[in-house]
């Protein structure tokens, strides 16, 4: 295994508007594996990925159920990578910025996932191997 | 300590919403909490430069919006926080925006210069 880094990501974009999100969590993820430790801070829609009261819909256009259909939910894919952290022996800190989770009511998130300050982004960037901006457009 | 450059190349996303440019206003927060930051804006960011504009206050039904987005003001309030503000010339060629029509102390830089300027800085964040 690699030399293990510390390596922090910056995202702002919600969940199901479009790719950048889905690439974000898959390159965590893949960090992860590796056995790097993770820091995510999550700024404006972001703090949507991680809230725990996302829930499945059935897709009538396609004739499935809500259980049949399996709908993507991001906040379970972050549970995952949690999880898959604590076995690997990898540390995962998500901050949700919390002005951001304020306006948009997003209180709620899934456990392991803590608020906080763009202060919390600069101690990060300052302690981190490197930092990733993944800015919305 | 390390110092950032945050490029500001999306331009007025949630402005209206946000009462701010949320990029601006966490360079603002950044700096606050002791980063050493400079700001780039390119593309249709460089319109933020622009002196005297400000969003008309939104209303809707008897909600009338009261603090409207002055981002010209809060670039000039991030110079003074030490915060240098850099601006892209062939963009605001580009957009017929002349100098006169900046905020004082914000500085251009050409592509030529923009090579000096990631180099002097550690981390270069795009927005």
């Amino acid at each position: 295994m690699s030399e293990k880094k510390t390596l922090t990501f910056c995202l702002m974009d919600p969940p199901f508007e479009n790719a950048r999100t889905t690439t974000a969590l898959r390159l965590i993820d893949t960090a992860v594996r590796r056995g790097h430790n993770v820091n995510i801070f999550a700024y404006e829609g972001a703090v949507g990925v991680p809230f725990s009261k996302q829930s499945a819909h059935a897709n009538k256009v396609h004739g499935f159920e809500a259980d049949e259909w399996n709908h993507p939910l991001p906040k379970d894919w972050v549970s995952e990578i949690m999880k898959h952290a604590e076995k690997a022996g990898s540390k995962v800190d998500w901050i949700n910025c919390g002005l951001c989770v304020d306006e948009r009511g997003m209180n709620e998130a899934v456990p392991g996932v803590r608020r906080g300050t763009p202060g919390d982004l600069v101690n990060w960037a300052n302690t981190s191997d490197n930092t990733l901006i993944i800015p919305t457009k | 300590m390390a110092t950032t450059l945050n490029i500001i190349e999306s331009a007025y996303r949630a402005t209206i919403e946000e009462q701010d440019d949320t990029i601006v206003w966490i360079t603002h927060a950044m700096k606050g909490a002791g980063a050493e930051l400079s700001v780039l804006l390119r593309g249709n960011a460089v319109n933020y430069c622009v002196t005297g504009q400000k969003a008309p206050e939104i209303s809707f039904g008897a909600w009338q919006q009261t603090h409207a987005a002055q981002i010209d003001q809060d670039l000039i309030a991030l110079m003074g926080k030490g915060v240098p503000v850099y601006v892209m010339e062939e963009d605001l060629a580009k957009r017929g925006i002349s100098l006169s029509e900046l905020i004082s102390g914000v500085k251009t830089v050409n592509r030529e210069g923009l090579l000096d300027l990631i180099e002097n800085h550690d981390r270069i964040w795009h927005w």
